[in-house]
């Protein structure tokens, strides 16, 4: 008799029946009481970060006849994405509030596409990726457009959505060719087959082509980053701050299922893609955000360049690779977290504080922000003591290590580039005159939380083992080290 | 007690608490505070040379802990005879720094004191760390206090010159990130003690040594990778180019002899010629271009590249008189730098102004003043009891026994040196009164007064007395020696 294991997927059942429970109360809730619908999700979101921890053990376990795998890894991305779809909401909640953002949508779209990324981390099957990639992407289309009088948004959104739904198709058809190939769709049969060196090779690489066109696309790595600024840009800030966090870490729970595990075999092949991968968003990403003059494009191509030492982490296709690119991920996500708060507590009702230029003299209006900022930009470029040196410090490591010194030359030598434009910012915010006086009005909870965002980049910067350790240990007790 | 932690660390938290503390209103407060922080960092480096055992090549004060184990990075801390001095002259100059500011500084001086106390401490962990990453950590850590310094209180140009600062030195400073991840796959530990006994290949040996020579060359700096230190010199405020000039280039030098040389013997040897040839250019060609330099900051920027050529120049000879020379030569240039630095203040804080053509008999109104520069001008020079003569005169003496020709372009330094500091002075301190400008001037007050006589003493007491300097380095310096001699093919 088939028993199903409902505790393997407590974190995912506990957001769906709360995003259906928010969906349906805020119907009744007047717009004073939005208020409600807010720190019910965030409820949900503290409930679904406890599960993904209670339900944590040592053991990789699965569900539903493997389309579900529980193990330690999934739960411990859960828990860390969790976390910052709850950062994200709090950031957002003054700006949102002063946009007609903040409604009952907003977070049940959100809840949607933290639903999506548990999926995805957990997938035990190439079915279920592609249905949290697909959920989690929906979910963000529609964000996009929800700031309907905004035009750019409205653009973006269709943009977002056009060329998703192309990534979408390679993607599902590069599942397709290794279905013929293997015979299945499960992760750990695929592995075991390919393994066995089973598979017509031809169909594989080809598949393999489609699949990894289809990963670069969702983390917007070169060439397959042109929706990136776009949509970073016109998006509301708030959900340009929701894109650019939590999904990193889906989308690295989502290579490294695929990739790492289920095509584990053809390592050789993929690596040679990454490679050119790599290269390219680190060298493009830095080189075209010098010429940034908005923030939160500057922000997107930073990202691309970021996505690219990620995935030279990745490439090294061993556990110190794999262990490398997920501390980078969760690194860039914390450091991004706080980028675009800042971004968002600058801004005010009619006024987004979206261009370089308003970070001028940042320092004279109020020093403790313009550290906050600091603090962040180092991180981003890599300096120490912040926690951006150490995730570079992993991948370069992880390079060298696999043999890729010359690649690890070319990564430093883009970082030397990115630290241009990262300390662009710092320069004015300290060296400039401030042209904008207003003061910098936020909730408290947004300020105490983004503050500690901004001083966890200096503290783990400083004692990075606890995170190190984090990663080491959940890919180890997930059978993937 | 761990004096080393308490140096790194009594700084940086009396930075923060100036931060915290001070307000643009009441700049007192943040003063005081920054007063005791650097009294205090500087008295907890004394035990370091009291306490010293010059008799053993060992580390010293050695702390260490394991910090991130994930890659086997260890918070290790100690020094030998080569590295203690260093410790010692950052926080002595932290608290001239401190003090120089004391009413020149008049906007943001919370900020301003936070950010040199802060470096302070980054420095002197660059200094004590025996762990390459923690060296690194501190290495990039202290570019980003300066870059503020030089961008938030500097001259007119000083964006570029911060940027320019900041781009340089990570340039290099990154391809040693990468030699470090290279030694740490080779022998499994970022303890550079133990990279001393790593054996590799010359191939493997000249790469590495690329890679920290562009690191360390840069922050030296050496000729051509020299053009960033005039720019950042000439824009940063008095306590910035003191600490740049006495300091910071000390850390380039420092890194040839913790990590190049023992870490890459046979690459060193090998390429000894090529960084002999490049600190010879850097003495004789840099001294005929401060020959000629109109702004007196920018000539002392030069007169420094000048005199840094004649440390690496020591070291790559290889012997123990030459190697002496260097680190002599690198403590004594920590003094007169910082003294030239600050009699350019003591005279820009009045004129504005930092033009050689802009002055003219300045002895006529600023006597007390006078005097002392002509004390440092001549140390400048090389001026025999004065601490530049010592350094310089142990590298000729171990030129010349390597090879006459190479003692004889050295000693160019003697006459080039002593060329443009006396030509300088001449024109700023001696004629007649130039300009009402000039007539205006008042001499030096208490507090630059006794500024400069203290560094006038130290300047005075190296020159006669340099024994208990060389002392402590003997024996680590002969033990350096020997490992540059140890083949690791």
């Amino acid at each position: 008799m088939l028993t199903v294991n409902f505790s393997s997927v407590l974190p995912e059942i506990v957001v769906l029946c709360g995003a259906c429970v928010i969906l349906i109360a805020d119907l009744f809730l007047s717009e004073a009481r939005r208020h409600v619908s807010f720190w019910l999700t965030q409820i949900v979101l503290a409930a679904a970060a406890w599960g993904a921890l209670a339900t944590m053990q040592v053991l990789p376990a699965t569900a539903f006849s493997g389309m579900v795998v529980d193990d330690m890894l999934a739960d411990t991305l859960k828990f860390m994405t969790c976390v910052s779809v709850s950062l994200v909401l709090f950031y957002s909640r003054g700006y949102c509030a002063a946009r007609g953002l903040f409604r009952g949508e907003t977070f049940v779209l959100t809840l949607f596409a933290l639903l999506g990324m548990m999926v995805m981390i957990a997938a035990g099957s190439f079915v279920t990726l592609y249905l949290g990639l697909e959920l989690l992407a929906l979910s963000l289309y529609a964000m996009v457009a929800m700031y309907r009088t905004s035009n750019v948004a409205s653009e973006a959104a269709m943009k977002y959505f056009v060329l998703g739904a192309l990534a979408s198709g390679m993607l599902l058809y590069g599942m397709s060719m290794i279905y013929g190939a293997t015979g299945s769709l499960d992760i750990a049969v695929v592995a075991k087959v390919l393994a066995a060196g089973q598979g017509n090779k031809t169909i594989l690489l080809f598949g393999l082509v489609f699949v990894v066109s289809g990963v670069a696309f969702k983390l917007g790595a070169v060439p397959y980053h042109m929706w990136v600024p776009d949509v970073y840009d016109g998006a509301p800030t708030a959900v340009t701050l929701l894109i650019g966090t939590a999904p990193k870490l889906a989308a690295y729970a989502f290579m490294l299922r695929l990739l790492g595990v289920a095509l584990g075999s053809l390592w050789f092949d993929w690596q040679g893609m990454l490679i050119v991968l790599a290269v390219l968003s680190m060298v493009l990403g830095n080189v075209v955000a010098i010429a940034q003059t908005s923030i939160k494009r500057m922000l997107a191509y930073s990202s691309i360049a970021n996505m690219g030492f990620l995935l030279m982490g990745f490439l090294a296709a061993n556990p110190n690779g794999y262990s490398a690119a997920m501390f980078y991920a969760i690194a860039y996500v914390l450091t991004s977290l706080a980028s675009f708060g800042m971004v968002m507590l600058l801004s005010r009702e009619g006024f987004e504080a979206d261009q370089l230029e308003d970070f001028k003299g940042l320092n004279q209006r109020s020093p403790w922000w313009a550290f906050m900022m600091l603090l962040t930009m180092f991180s981003l470029a890599g300096i120490p003591p912040t926690v951006g040196f150490y995730a570079k410090f992993t991948v370069i490591q992880a390079a060298v290590d696999a043999g890729f010194v010359w690649l690890a030359v070319v990564a430093v030598m883009a970082s030397l580039v990115g630290a241009f434009y990262y300390l662009r910012v710092v320069k004015l915010m300290y060296f400039d005159d401030a042209t904008d006086t207003a003061p910098i009005a936020a909730r408290a909870d947004n300020r105490a939380l983004l503050s500690a965002n901004g001083l966890a980049l200096l503290l783990f910067g400083m004692l990075p083992q606890p995170l190190l350790g984090v990663c080491v240990v959940a890919l180890a007790h997930s059978g993937l080290l | 007690m761990p004096y080393l932690s308490l140096a790194i660390w009594v700084p940086i938290v009396a930075g923060l608490a100036v931060l915290a503390v001070g307000r643009d209103r009441d700049a007192g407060a943040a003063r005081w505070i920054a007063l005791t922080g650097a009294i205090a960092g500087f008295l907890l480096t004394l035990p370091l040379w009291l306490h010293f055992d010059a008799g053993t090549s060992n580390m010293q004060f050695v702390e260490r802990g394991e910090w991130i184990p994930r890659f086997d990075i260890h918070y290790f801390l100690g020094v030998d005879g080569i590295s203690m001095l260093f410790v010692l002259l950052n926080s002595a100059m932290t608290l001239f720094v401190v003090w120089s500011a004391w009413e020149v500084i008049q906007t943001r001086v919370a900020q301003y004191m936070a950010s040199f106390l802060i470096q302070s401490g980054l420095i002197n962990g660059a200094f004590s760390a025996l762990d390459g990453i923690l060296f690194y950590s501190f290495f990039e850590a202290m570019l980003i206090p300066m870059y503020i310094i030089i961008g938030a209180w500097g001259g007119p140009n000083r964006v570029y010159a911060a940027v320019k600062f900041f781009l340089y030195t990570l340039l290099g400073s990154l391809l040693m990130l990468v030699a470090l991840i290279y030694l740490y796959n080779a022998s499994e530990t970022f303890s550079i003690l133990e990279w001393y006994g790593v054996p590799l290949s010359l191939g493997v040996q000249v790469l590495l040594f690329i890679a920290f020579f562009l690191s360390f060359a840069v922050k030296v700096p050496m000729w051509p990778v020299h053009t960033w230190l005039p720019d950042a010199h000439v824009e940063a405020p008095t306590g910035g180019s003191v600490i740049l000039a006495a300091i910071t280039l000390k850390i380039g030098a420092y890194g040839f002899v913790r990590f190049i040389l023992p870490i890459v013997p046979d690459a060193s040897r090998y390429l000894s010629g090529f960084v002999i040839t490049l600190s010879l250019i850097a003495v004789v060609y840099i001294g005929f271009v401060a020959l000629v330099q109109a702004d007196m900051k920018k000539l002392i920027a030069y007169s420094s590249i000048s005199h840094m050529g004649f440390v690496t120049l020591g070291f790559f000879l290889f012997s123990q008189l030459g190697v002496e020379g260097g680190l002599v030569q690198m403590i004594s240039h920590g003094f007169v730098s910082a003294a030239m630095f600050l009699c350019v203040g003591v005279m820009y804080d009045r004129m504005h102004s930092r033009q050689i053509a802009d002055y003219g008999g300045v002895v006529n109104t600023m006597p007390k003043f006078a005097a002392f520069m002509m004390l440092f001008a001549m140390a400048n020079a090389g001026l025999p009891a004065t601490s530049g003569f010592v350094g310089e005169f142990l590298v000729i003496l171990a030129a010349v026994k390597a090879n006459f020709w190479l003692g004889f372009t050295a000693a160019t330094i003697m006459i080039l040196g002593a060329a443009y500091t006396l030509w300088m002075y001449k024109r700023v301190i001696y004629g007649a009164i130039a300009n009402d400008h000039v007539k205006a001037l008042t001499d030096v007050n208490r507090r630059e007064f006794w500024l400069l006589a203290t560094l006038a003493l130290l300047v005075l007491w190296m020159g006669v007395w340099p024994k208990p300097f060389i002392d402590v380095m003997h024996v680590s310096v002969a033990d350096l020696l020997a490992h540059v001699a140890r083949s690791k093919l």
